[in-house]
């Protein structure tokens, strides 16, 4: 109770602190004669530094790309678009904290993020409270959308604001164990998480699937996502005469347990979701990544007619990095809030509406019928507001690079 | 139960790592009754060091052929932050409150950890760090990467140096005197800041070492690295008897061991699988820290000098 009021009592000073902010800025627009346009700002929230920054620079990135675009083409009249990218080094906390922040910068009109699913988690209720939309490109936790009793099939759409460009754990798991057990014919798996949202989910999907399928869990271990020894682990892998390992977790910590796991004497692959489907985790374990295998959502970009652009337009656009797993799912959520504050202007006579509350509100009842074809596909939200989207690929690390493996769409 | 040789192995490397970040606490804990906790960092500038000698060299070069290089180098920066801190940080503290050089240690630990995230190219995710080709090399019941090669030959050769150094050369000598009593040792002519620098300096050049050990074994660096190894270093040395020079490594080998065994066996015990496994290895580790602390408050072997707070 004493954290909500602590809470509420923030959120009051922030919003009111900016809104003064605010307030100054607007009228200084406003002098510079009535023609002038509106600027609607898009947040960013993702890691932007440490461990998982590969990732979150190529979010960052790719929403810049989206918002320079959609400038230059003029894509909604009288508005001009501007990104406000923020740092949540994958803390859940400071997730909470920037979304605080975004909440009270009244020009701000969507969001953009995170990468995280427990960070995702923790900023979802903020941006319910003032109905300000977010959508993600990178969270796959069921639970966000579904409510924490999905796999019952008590779905339950816990946050109307939410939606997110990709697709779930409850079906990226088990893909991958179809995958593994159908085609590439291995039925004893040891199976390895790092105890977080994302993770645990993960492999908790996975395990299921693979069981159900006829295979064998040989065993099952936690680690610590911040340790770099997992020696101990891997012998008890290398003991267990498993066909290969999964791991539900991220690559900081992925690419050292699968190295050291060959290390240990087993020379079997990893197997993992769309956070070890990053150019680093090669570059972590070098050699040893060999033949490990990562899911991701979406058919691979290159693959993809309507990838193409975006692939040449953020090469030429110089960034820092590449785009990464999430790049185009970040360049389609931009893309989505600004189609939603496209849909409301034009319902608006031209004009997003002057009260900020009700802006908001109306975006975010726009975007449940927003539809385009993105760069990663239709982009488009069912009613818990996932994707419409439902493909998946399987990459493989072949000479040092992750090649598609498989592509298609998962059928229970 | 077959896989324990090799658990044994893994247990004793990482301790051996420990023990070596160990000592730079365990020395200036001696001598001066301070807990530096920057030491963390000073290892972790120690592996960017390392990294930036071997980034210099022409790609190609053979790591064997590097890495005494690296070393070097490792060791050079190390030291260096190591008594530019004793110097502009923790000596106008001297006479201080104890708390006052504490909390400066955290501060300037967190200082350290940020510089590097800030100014090191590309140190915001972690660095890649070069590793020896080829596989494991198997000695039967167990078998080693080759990575740990390194840190089997270090580690002990680092603990005979230092326990001659200690106890047989003029300078290791007064060390002791100084720790035991820093005042008559001033009276009988030693240069006590002196030997107070040198304390941090051979703690700062173990860590060094560690920091290479750490990089050739997991192949990576990064910039938080220092705090986790830094946490586990310190426990290791508060379980040998902080203070102690041979407390440290025993610490060290006591405490990587406990964690291989956490890992490995505890969810075999009926009843007990919700709390084995790596997730829960820390858990144990500071379960068996409690205990020795308990029965024997001193340490393992027990601190060479009595707390003078």
């Amino acid at each position: 109770m004493r954290h909500r009021s602590l809470f509420i009592v923030t959120t009051a000073v922030t919003v009111g602190a900016l809104t003064l902010s605010a307030c100054g800025s607007r009228d200084d627009s406003s002098e510079g004669g009535g023609g002038g346009k509106k600027t609607v700002v898009i947040g960013l929230d993702a890691p932007l530094t440490g461990d998982l920054s590969a990732l979150g620079q190529g979010i960052k990135n790719s929403a810049d790309l989206a918002v320079k675009t959609a400038n230059k083409n003029n894509e909604v009249e009288g508005i001009t678009f501007k990104l406000e990218s923020l740092d949540d080094v994958a803390q859940a906390a400071t997730g909470q904290q920037n979304a605080t922040k975004l909440v009270g910068n009244q020009d701000v009109m969507g969001v953009v993020g995170p990468l995280n699913s427990d960070v995702g988690q923790a900023m979802q209720k903020v941006f319910a409270n003032d109905n300000l939309v977010q959508v993600s490109p990178a969270n796959t936790n069921p639970e966000m959308t579904q409510g924490k009793d999905w796999q019952t099939g008590k779905k339950v759409r816990g946050f109307d604001t939410y939606f997110r460009t990709a697709t779930t754990d409850a079906i990226q798991g088990p893909y991958a164990a179809q995958y593994m057990f159908n085609e590439k014919k291995l039925k004893k798996v040891y199976v390895i998480d790092d105890k977080k949202t994302y993770g645990a989910g993960l492999a908790a999907t996975f395990s299921a699937e693979f069981k159900k399928l006829g295979g064998t869990v040989v065993g099952t271990d936690h680690i610590n996502p911040d340790d770099k020894d997992f020696s101990s682990v891997a012998s008890k892998v290398a003991q267990k005469d498993a066909d290969f390992v999964y791991y539900g977790g991220e690559y900081p910590a992925g690419a050292p347990l699968a190295s050291q796991i060959k290390n240990a004497g087993a020379k079997i692959p990893t197997v993992g979701g769309d956070a070890l489907f990053s150019a680093e985790y090669i570059k972590l374990a070098k050699k040893n990544s060999e033949g490990d295998v990562a899911s991701s959502v979406g058919a691979p970009l290159e693959t993809l007619e309507t990838a193409k652009t975006f692939i040449k337009d953020y090469a030429a656009g110089g960034y820092d990095g590449a785009f990464e797993a999430y790049g185009g799912y970040a360049y389609d959520s931009t893309w989505a809030i600004i189609q939603a504050v496209k849909a409301v202007v034009e319902k608006n006579d031209g004009e997003l509406p002057g009260d900020v509350k009700d802006a908001r509100k109306q975006i975010t009842e726009a975007m449940q019928d927003v539809k385009f074809d993105g760069v990663t596909g239709t982009v488009g939200f069912d009613e818990y507001g996932d994707t419409v989207n439902k493909q998946l690929s399987l990459y493989e690390v072949k000479a040092g690079k992750h090649v598609p493996v498989k592509t298609g769409v998962f059928e229970g | 139960m077959n896989d324990l040789p090799q658990q044994l192995a893994n247990g004793l490397l990482l301790g051996a790592l420990y023990g070596l970040i160990a000592i730079g606490y365990t020395m200036v804990y001696g001598i001066v009754q301070l807990i530096n906790f920057a030491h963390g960092e000073i290892f972790m500038i120690g592996g960017f060091g390392a990294l930036t000698a071997f980034l210099w060299l022409p790609s190609g070069t053979s790591l064997l052929i590097a890495l005494p290089l690296m070393i070097l180098m490792a060791m050079a920066c190390s030291v260096l932050v190591a008594v530019g801190a004793e110097r502009f940080a923790y000596r106008p503290l001297r006479d201080a409150p104890r708390l006052a050089p504490l909390i400066t240690a955290i501060g300037l630990s967190i200082a350290l950890q940020q510089a590097i995230w800030a100014f090191y190219p590309d140190a915001t995710k972690s660095r890649p760090f070069p590793e020896f080709e080829g596989g494991r090399l198997d000695f039967g019941a167990f078998a080693i990467s080759r990575g740990d090669l390194f840190l089997l030959i270090a580690a002990p050769l680092c603990m005979i140096t230092l326990g001659v150094f200690v106890s047989k050369t003029r300078t290791g000598r007064a060390m002791q005197a100084t720790s035991q009593d820093p005042d008559t040792a001033k009276l009988m002519g030693i240069n006590t800041d002196r030997i107070i620098v040198t304390a941090f300096a051979i703690g700062a050049a173990f860590a060094a070492i560690a920091a290479v050990a750490h990089g050739l074994k997991y192949g990576e660096v990064n910039f938080k690295m220092g705090f986790i190894a830094g946490l586990k270093a310190f426990t290791a040395a508060v379980l040998g008897g902080i203070g102690n020079i041979y407390g440290a490594m025993i610490g060290g080998l006591v405490l990587g061991l406990a964690e291989a065994m956490a890992t490995a066996y505890i969810e075999n015990i009926p009843g007990m699988s919700q709390l084995g496994g790596g997730a829960w290895k820390d858990v144990w580790a500071f379960v068996l820290l409690i205990l020795v602390l308990l029965l024997r408050p001193q340490g393992l072997l027990g601190a060479r000098v009595s707390d003078r707070a």
